[in-house]
């Protein structure tokens, strides 16, 4: 098994490069100020209130459309695995992320096209004599803004682990008079968990620091902490700040992640047992 | 019933899916420039967009891009999970954290940084930084994506191979690969998503003329996009479905056949 | 199936390969950095077979993200069209060189009311080519009153109807002017009073945008924006009910000019091009296209002949330039200072 590892290397060698490199830069940047001498002053700035507040705040929501992603994206992977004709099977897959290949930005214009006040939608209420919505930049929009841009990322690994899960588990189960619902509780669910993290890690991570959604579908009142390290790096042109705030925010991330490896962990554990 | 329920709710949200995407489709077709109005029905976008080299080579760019990129890292980051799979629990969350850093920074961080690294060694920016640097987001996901489906093999699958002397070689082409697939081509499309559609960290890492169409969109966006765009998402979109469609009916017929015999 | 698929995407990408290498090996190559859609592409082929060069054209979408390319990238750029204070701030930085006007003879057919402004005191760095003022559009339809004063965005009459531009230096400027100040201000009370001001706006204005302000215009989903002059101008044309106002107090007189970074490699040829780009017909032609005042007086004049043009917002009056003033680059320390400020706003 050992040699297996060799496969790894190349890709060690790469992220060396072209990750550990320019993250040594950014670390440089984040104890200098611009004139490059070394401070602490960029980490202390951050901790002031209004920082915390918008870190926060890009927290919550990046929770929330995780959130609203699974419950949406595992029901949808859950019954693509269950279509039984293969063909048909792959073309919804590939059908779900095919939208993602247009520009975003024109896909986004075309939200603001449907969700505006003179917008579709609104147009087609009227029709049907119902009072409009206000639909468009409010936190709403942003929410729907990232859960249609992040769909996919939970739909996709969840998809892949059920979808060659070992059958004869559940029907052991339902041998033992397990219904459906158990079933599925006790055993498919606990071993589709790391497909469920894959998919968590990959909507979480890039929900959080996403400043393009926030700025057009939320009006750009939504000061989310994506936008915030965009304007000091480009607008403020301060690198050392912007450096140091997506530190702060990536170590922030990292311990969550570290908390919710755990939490999998015991799933698993327990999951055996009961087997 | 049941399978009724069940397409329902894959048709609602593929609904919310396209929903966008048809409005896109069909402001291809308005013969004003804004999104603002509606002034008729028109093709001249699309004789437009013909006979603008500047977005075709965007274009050009945008898919040679994207396809090397796809390959280089589906082949990496699977060939590195496989490899990483077998590492320690700690070397292994060491690596995936390192892993996570281009999928957590800012698209802007990324860039910024990655444009720096160029700069340092004297690099000319060009297709190639930008390859390098779509490479380097990509992989993270494909290895992701193929991570849990290693977790969810067997144990004893391995060692049981192991013992009939199977040589690693043989092992991943036989045994691993077969059973990881799902979650290859799972990784594979999310890196041909993530490249076809990115500009930040392309704008930074790019040079020497070479734009691409996420580039040529946000810089048109100061004076209003050009409808041309919608009318190349619509070509884009008509043409891999029209593709879907011939895979698909070529595989029916050739099933029918085999049937036959 | 799968082996052709492979096989014919590892063709595209050789092929792909082999192109993108190409470009750099032909001898004199010139390499145009603009914003996207601020010129007649066409121009282009003529300027190559007219010079017996090759160009390759790039587009940025901001000063901020040209200005790290420039600074920080190893790219290689001949002719850049920076705004007014990024043109100061590249010069106290070396990051542009001086223009050498032997080879622009057609410098003489700027207009004279773009020249000399103080970014760039005697045009030695940079060749006006687009310029207009910041204004409120607004929908006469929904808006009665005759508007002539930023505190038309302040009204709560308004309320839900305003749409800001997301810019640090824009929207206080518009707060600034409105109390009276430069809006390069850079004394700490006057600053503190803008941005409790922008506070106090907040909740009257239904979004800060950028260029999404045009489309929303047109298709009347708000009352009154800030835009700029050239945007103003489309906006109109497209739909009727639409006016546009440079406030009394005073506003912003900005520039785009063409400029030559120190990384160029080819400066004859890059002034060439310069010159190319004042010539009157190139001039007509791409004014016409992009719709922004051009500082060529052959294609003012030529514009003005369109009705779409014949506006104040396309050719202000003297008496409308004499009250805008232009963007001056504030330093690092009050560039923080308003982004700081513009912070807080949005995240009130």
């Amino acid at each position: 098994m050992k040699k297996m590892r060799v496969l790894g290397v190349p890709y060690i060698v790469w992220m060396i490069i072209f990750i550990c490199l320019p993250l040594i830069f950014l670390a440089i940047y984040s104890f200098t100020n611009r004139t490059g001498g070394f401070t602490f002053n960029n980490f202390k700035e951050f901790f002031s209130p209004i920082y915390i507040k918008i870190l926060l705040n890009s927290l919550y929501l990046a929770a929330i459309s995780t959130l609203i992603c699974f419950l949406l994206g595992y029901p949808a992977a859950y019954l693509i695995s269950r279509i039984h004709n293969e063909r048909k099977r792959n073309v919804i897959l590939l059908l779900f992320i095919m939208p993602m290949w247009m520009n975003f930005l024109l896909r986004t214009y075309s939200w603001m096209t449907l969700l505006g006040n003179n917008g579709l939608i609104n147009l087609l209420l009227q029709k049907l004599s119902l009072p409009p919505l206000n639909m468009l930049y409010n936190t709403s929009a942003v929410l729907l803004g990232m859960v249609y841009n992040f769909l996919p990322f939970m739909v996709y690994p969840i998809y892949s682990v059920l979808t060659k899960l070992n059958q004869s588990y559940r029907n052991a189960a339902q041998d033992l008079g397990a219904n459906n619902r158990t079933a599925f509780l006790k055993i498919t669910f606990p071993l589709s968990l790391p497909g469920v993290i894959t998919g968590i890690t990959m909507v979480f991570m890039p929900a959080v620091s996403t400043f393009v959604i926030p700025s057009l579908l939320g009006g750009g009142q939504n000061m989310l902490i994506g936008s915030l390290i965009e304007q000091q790096i480009l607008q403020a042109g301060n690198m050392n700040f912007g450096s140091a705030a997506s530190l702060i925010m990536m170590v922030i991330i990292f311990i969550m992640m570290r908390i919710m490896e755990t939490f999998d962990k015991t799933k698993k554990d327990k999951v055996e047992i009961n087997i | 019933m049941k399978k009724f329920l069940r397409n329902a709710y894959l048709y609602v949200l593929l609904l919310f899916l396209y929903a966008p995407i048809i409005v896109l489709m069909v402001y291809s077709f308005n013969a004003s420039k804004s999104r603002g109005v509606w002034e008729g029905f028109t093709f001249d976008w699309y004789a437009k967009l013909f006979a603008n080299t500047q977005i075709l080579s965007a274009l050009y760019n945008t898919l040679a891009v994207a396809l090397i990129a796809t390959i280089i890292s589906t082949i990496v980051g699977t060939l590195s999970a496989i490899g990483i799979h077998f590492y320690s629990k700690r070397r292994q969350s060491i690596l995936l954290n390192v892993n996570y850093v281009p999928v957590v920074n800012p698209d802007i961080v990324t860039g910024v940084s990655m444009m720096l690294l160029f700069a340092t060694f004297h690099i000319r920016q060009g297709f190639i930084t930008m390859l390098i640097a779509h490479i380097t987001f990509c992989i993270p996901y494909v290895l992701l994506s193929v991570l849990p489906k290693l977790r969810q093999m067997d144990k004893h699958t391995f060692e049981a191979a192991m013992d009939l002397g199977a040589r690693p070689a043989y092992m991943i082409r036989h045994v691993i690969l077969p059973e990881i697939k799902p979650g290859i081509v799972t990784g594979m499309l999310f890196a041909f998503t993530l490249s076809i559609d990115d500009f930040v960290i392309s704008f930074f890492t790019t040079g020497g003329g070479v734009n691409n169409l996420s580039i040529l969109v946000y810089s048109m966006a100061r004076r209003g996009i050009s409808p041309e765009m919608n009318a190349l998402s619509t070509i884009m979109i008509l043409t891999v479905s029209a593709l879907l469609i011939i895979i698909n009916l070529r595989g029916t017929k050739k099933t029918k056949v085999q049937g036959g015999n | 199936m799968k082996k052709k698929i492979v096989a014919i995407s590892l063709v595209i990408l050789f092929t792909a390969a082999l192109l993108a290498g190409c470009g750099t090996a032909s001898a004199e190559t010139l390499y145009v950095y603009n914003w996207g859609v601020f010129m007649d592409t066409s121009v282009l082929a003529e300027f190559e077979s007219e010079y017996n060069c090759k160009v390759v054209y790039e587009n940025y979408a901001s000063n901020e993200e040209m200005y790290y390319k420039i600074k920080g990238g190893n790219a290689v750029y001949d002719v850049i069209f920076p705004s007014d204070y990024m043109i100061e701030k590249m010069v106290e930085e070396d990051l542009l060189l001086p223009l050498n006007y032997d080879n622009i003879p057609n410098y003489a057919n700027i207009d004279e009311r773009t020249l000399n402004k103080d970014f760039d005191p005697a045009n030695v760095y940079s060749v006006p080519y687009f310029w207009g003022t910041l204004g409120i559009i607004y929908n006469t339809n929904y808006v009665e009153e005759e508007i002539t004063s930023w505190n038309a965005l302040f009204d709560e009459k308004y309320q839900g109807q305003i749409l800001m531009y997301d810019s640090q230096r824009d929207s206080m400027a518009v707060a600034l002017s409105l109390l009276g100040y430069s809006i390069n201000s850079t004394n700490e009370s006057e600053l503190e009073e803008a941005y409790n001001l922008l506070v106090e706006q907040k909740p009257l204005v239904m979004a800060y945008v950028n260029d999404q302000v045009i489309d929303m215009m047109i298709g009347s989903e708000a009352h009154l924006a800030v835009v700029y002059s050239g945007d103003g101008v489309y906006c109109m044309s497209m739909n009727e009910s639409l006016k546009y106002v440079v406030p009394q107090e005073g506003s912003n007189y900005w520039f785009d000019n063409m400029a030559i970074p120190a990384s160029c490699e080819n400066q004859e040829l890059a002034e060439a091009f310069i010159n190319f780009m004042c010539r009157d017909d190139i001039a007509i032609r791409n004014t016409m296209e992009v719709g922004y005042s051009s500082s060529n007086k052959a294609a003012m004049a030529a514009a003005l002949e369109e009705e779409e043009f014949n506006n104040e917002a396309y050719n202000p009056t003297d008496e409308i330039l004499a009250r805008c003033s232009v963007f001056r680059n504030l330093g690092d320390e009050y560039v923080q200072k308003y982004a700081d400020y513009w912070t807080r706003v949005k995240a009130h």
